[in-house]
């Protein structure tokens, strides 16, 4: 037996080069980009022969889907973290009418008068208030599940199953079962479509191959709103802070392997903490722009909404194991589901359908990503 | 370098050490032996400062040290690296080498930092191979710990603990970390090195200590200490014992292989199994050992060849379907896969056959139980009792139960993968005995192992593979060490005449130590009595 590391005793994949890491980050990210694509391209030629127009890939639609995403956007934001270090938020869609119907008591308690729009100063700083008290509740409500996670060592699936349920009623309770109407004001503005990219007016008709005559109504401004360009810039910040600082590197460690991590001396629990509490400011940032969209606090909004934030992560390649998942990947998932939703009514089917695409999306979208996993093996 | 001094440390009213010395030198491999459970785990969690002892003081590099935990321990400069790989895999080398001790600026990662510290621990190692920016779950297990040894050269540790880090590792990635921990060694870092296997200890370490039921019974040079000395200081007993073989007479065939093929390991493997043999199947890790085991059995897709079980063709029986015809498969992967973790004693054992216990569609807890009691005894399991969780057991105890379930079953054909890896001295001449009583029985036995001294001790017949291809099988007195692992190496085409017959030279040191040859030679069933301690 040949002794010593002879060269030829060195197994071959142990000079391993780190061309299939390379490979798996760019696939992870290429995948969901590649089902959006996808969707996007059938989804406007089967409007094309169904409706017989092609309205779906109007910029002005992009746009509008673009706008409509935020909330979710938001939201997968701070999932991401979650979902990376092995933990999940059940509590996301219960924390966003908490954040929505708690900005809108604040403007609707501050506001000088009864009127049915702010005037003067407090048009600046009531709303500008119930922002920051809409992050300072989801921060809070987040923490306050980092801190039952870590300090009772129970799941975050049990803590965040009650979270959700007490943070639902809680919003009832403030809203007294009722909508919290409240003047007029900039949130409002803030998230709707009123960034005007550039002006289109495009109506015509011609005949396509296999369609036959097929419309096009492009007509209106093309805009977004405010809340799209913060949602970016957001996913920016909290991508680097994921990739190249340390607290980033920490919570895909501790989703990782949370043994290694605790052993190389990282902070979990508060690391750990530190997650919900980011999770729930995105949460509650959400709140505020659920509030500025409908222009009341509406204590039944958002139900269910932690299942399509969720969704939006796994779709963009988190892994509930922990560990994976990516930024950009979260925010195409948000995006697939909303292309979705929209393509629906363009396409004139019902809201069951929907659901049941909805549904059907998720799940290949995580069977090839699981598939695409186990071929490396 | 280190030296510890009457440690003690009582759990309720288990000792689980007593007034241990133990003294480590600047730049040596100090080997620390002994069965499970007899307090090295504890030692090293007392110097880790995981646990801390009850009487006894320690000094490293002349100072008082008293760790008040693992993060103490690694600033001190004591760094474990643990039997289980203690390793993200989602990040990349660098991250992990350095995890938790990253090098940063206003919280942001200083990436170019990184990457010097960590080529410069690798290029130490002899590794600058490694890429620091791969992400670590790609790399190979035997890379993997190299990571983890770069882990404790970048946080600057003095001595290094390695807890049974081949117990994961094919030959060849073995004879690597040697080289790495010989590295270490010259570069005046000391290694105290625990392992079960002897001639590892025989090829890497200076000194060793023997632990023998909480207390250090001896301490000597490896080189100048016969190995049959060191065996005796651990279980007190003789090592002719340890490869005791039962008489028995090999029968018809009974499973039958023909250029069995799957997905993309086996290729083409032939093979007959007779009632009454105990076939070795040597090999490196990887080489396609248990993806034959497992598409035998059912768990893996066969794409060609046939399986037939006693005449009947089984190909593409899926496993319920094969435990009925009495094949039976024991994973090497105890943890996972092997048993159910927690669930009791009784459940493990009985899970694959509750038939017997069920009336009218209830199940008899009892009865089962009455069951499970025997196989206990029959096996010499220690455990409380059938309602003990499995994870109370040792590890031997544990594979023992594993076992006991294929029994229990009715199994005819065991195939039984790595069945004494990681299991104490103890246990595993348990095996080797049980072994040969079931084919003594009638039954036929496939053994997957990595370890050749117990193929060449225990089988009657060994075949090898390399790369998916299984060799000719041959009776184990014509096969040398040297051989096997020229045919597991592809030194030549596998199954060619070349392979296999026994080279005149004697083993090489690494391998070759006293059992081999008592058991190749002493075929004798002689020594009846119970080799269990």
């Amino acid at each position: 037996m040949t002794r010593g590391p002879s060269p030829d005793l060195i197994p071959p994949d142990l000079v391993q080069s780190s061309k299939t890491t390379v490979h798996r980050r760019a696939m992870n990210v290429l995948g969901p980009m590649l089902g959006l694509i996808l969707v996007v391209f059938v989804g406007g030629v089967a409007e094309g022969v169904r409706e017989g127009s092609l309205n779906y890939w109007s910029p002005q639609n992009q746009c509008l889907i673009l706008t409509q995403t935020v909330t979710v956007a938001l939201g997968a934001i701070g999932m991401t973290l979650v979902i990376i270090s092995a933990g999940i938020d059940l509590s996301a869609g219960s924390l966003i009418a908490l954040t929505a119907v708690a900005s809108a008591w604040v403007v609707r308690e501050f506001a000088p008068s009864d009127d049915a729009t702010l005037s003067g100063q407090a048009a600046v700083w009531i709303p500008l208030l119930a922002v920051l008290v809409g992050i300072a509740v989801g921060t809070l409500a987040g923490a306050t599940n980092g801190l039952l996670i870590t300090r009772l060592k129970l799941a975050p699936f049990i803590i965040t199953l009650g979270m959700m349920s007490f943070a639902r009623g809680a919003t009832e309770g403030i809203a007294n079962m009722q909508r919290i109407d409240a003047p007029l004001n900039w949130i409002a503005d803030f998230t709707a479509a009123n960034l005007r990219v550039f002006h289109l007016n495009l109506h015509t008709a011609f005949p396509l191959p296999l369609l036959g005559q097929v419309r096009i109504d492009w007509v209106g401004p093309v805009a977004i709103s405010a809340a799209v360009l913060v949602t970016g810039l957001l996913a920016v910040a909290a991508g680097v802070l994921l990739g190249r600082m340390r607290l980033g590197r920490h919570i895909f460690a501790i989703g990782s392997n949370e043994a290694t991590a605790r052993l190389c001396g990282i902070a979990v629990e508060r690391t750990k903490c530190i997650v919900y509490a980011l999770a729930g400011a995105t949460f509650g940032l959400a709140g505020v722009t659920d509030f500025g969209r409908l222009s009341v606090g509406d204590p039944s909004t958002a139900m269910g909404k932690e299942l399509d934030i969720i969704a939006a992560v796994v779709i963009g390649g988190g892994s509930l194991n922990g560990g994976s998942g990516s930024l950009f990947g979260s925010l195409i998932g948000a995006l697939l589901v909303a292309h979705l939703r929209n393509l629906c009514v363009h396409l004139g089917l019902p809201t069951y359908v929907q659901k049941m695409v909805v549904g059907a999306v998720i799940i290949v979208a995580v069977a090839v990503n699981h598939l695409r996993e186990r071929q490396k093996d | 370098m280190l030296r510890m001094t009457g440690i003690s440390k009582a759990f309720g009213s288990t000792r689980a050490l007593i007034e241990v010395d133990l003294d480590v030198r600047p730049g040596e491999v100090h080997a620390l032996v002994g069965e499970n459970g007899a307090g090295k785990s504890t030692l090293m969690k007392v110097l880790s400062g995981a646990l801390q002892a009850d009487a006894g003081r320690m000094r490293l590099e002349g100072k008082a040290y008293a760790p008040r935990g693992p993060l103490d321990a690694r600033a001190a400069g004591v760094a474990m690296i643990y039997q289980e790989l203690s390793l993200a895999p989602d990040l990349s080398v660098e991250e992990n080498v350095l995890l938790g001790v990253e090098p940063t600026a206003f919280g942001f990662v200083r990436r170019h930092h990184m990457r010097r510290q960590v080529e410069e621990a690798l290029r130490l190692l002899h590794h600058g191979d490694i890429r620091p920016g791969a992400r670590v779950g790609d790399l190979s297990i035997g890379a993997q710990q190299l990571v983890e040894v770069a882990r404790a050269l970048a946080a600057k540790a003095r001595v290094v603990v390695m807890d049974e880090p081949t117990s994961s590792l094919s030959q060849a990635d073995t004879e690597v970390l040697f080289e790495v921990i010989r590295t270490l060694r010259d570069s005046g870092v000391s290694v105290i090195y625990i392992s079960h296997f002897l001639e590892e200890v025989r090829a890497v370490a200076d000194r060793f200590t023997v632990l023998r039921d909480g207390r250090a019974v001896g301490t000597g040079v490896v080189a100048s200490t016969p190995t049959a000395e060191i065996i005796h200081l651990m279980v007190g007993r003789e090592l002719a014992e340890m490869y005791h073989r039962t008489p028995h007479e090999i029968g018809e065939p009974v499973l039958d292989l023909s250029s069995l093929t799957g997905r993309k390991i086996p290729r083409n493997a032939d093979l007959v199994l007779c009632r009454g043999e105990v076939l070795g199947i040597a090999g490196l890790i990887g080489s396609g050992r248990t993806e034959l085991a497992r598409a035998v059995f059912g768990l893996d897709e066969v794409v060609s060849g046939r399986v037939r079980v006693d005449g009947v063709s089984t190909t593409g029986w899926k496993p319920p379907r094969m435990l009925k015809r009495g094949v039976g498969y024991l994973s090497e992967d105890r943890k996972t896969e092997g048993l159910a973790e927690n669930l009791t004693v009784l459940d493990n054992l009985t899970l694959s056959r509750l038939k017997p216990y069920v009336s009218f569609g209830l199940l008899s807890r009892s009865r089962a139980r009455e069951a499970a009691g025997r196989w206990i005894r029959r096996l010499g399991i220690r455990t409380l009792g059938p309602d003990q969780p499995i994870t109370g057991l040792s590890g031997g105890n544990q594979q023992k139960v594993a076992l006991a379930r294929l029994l229990h079953q009715e199994a005819d054909v065991l195939l039984l993968d790595e069945p004494t890896r990681g299991i104490d001295v103890g246990s595993k001449a348990d095996i080797y005995t049980l072994i040969g009583e079931l084919a003594a029985n009638n039954k036929a036995i496939l053994w997957i192992s990595s370890y050749l001294p117990e193929l060449l001790g225990v089988c009657d017949t060994l075949a090898v593979m390399h790369r998916g291809c299984l060799s000719e099988k041959r009776p184990v007195s014509e096969w040398t060490p040297d051989a096997i692992m020229h045919v597991a190496t592809g030194g030549d085409t596998v199954g060619s005449e070349a392979a296999a017959p026994a080279q005149p030279e004697p083993a090489a040191p690494a391998a070759g130590h006293a059992p081999q040859g008592n058991a190749i030679d002493g075929r004798d069933p002689s020594a009846d009595e119970e080799a269990g301690p």
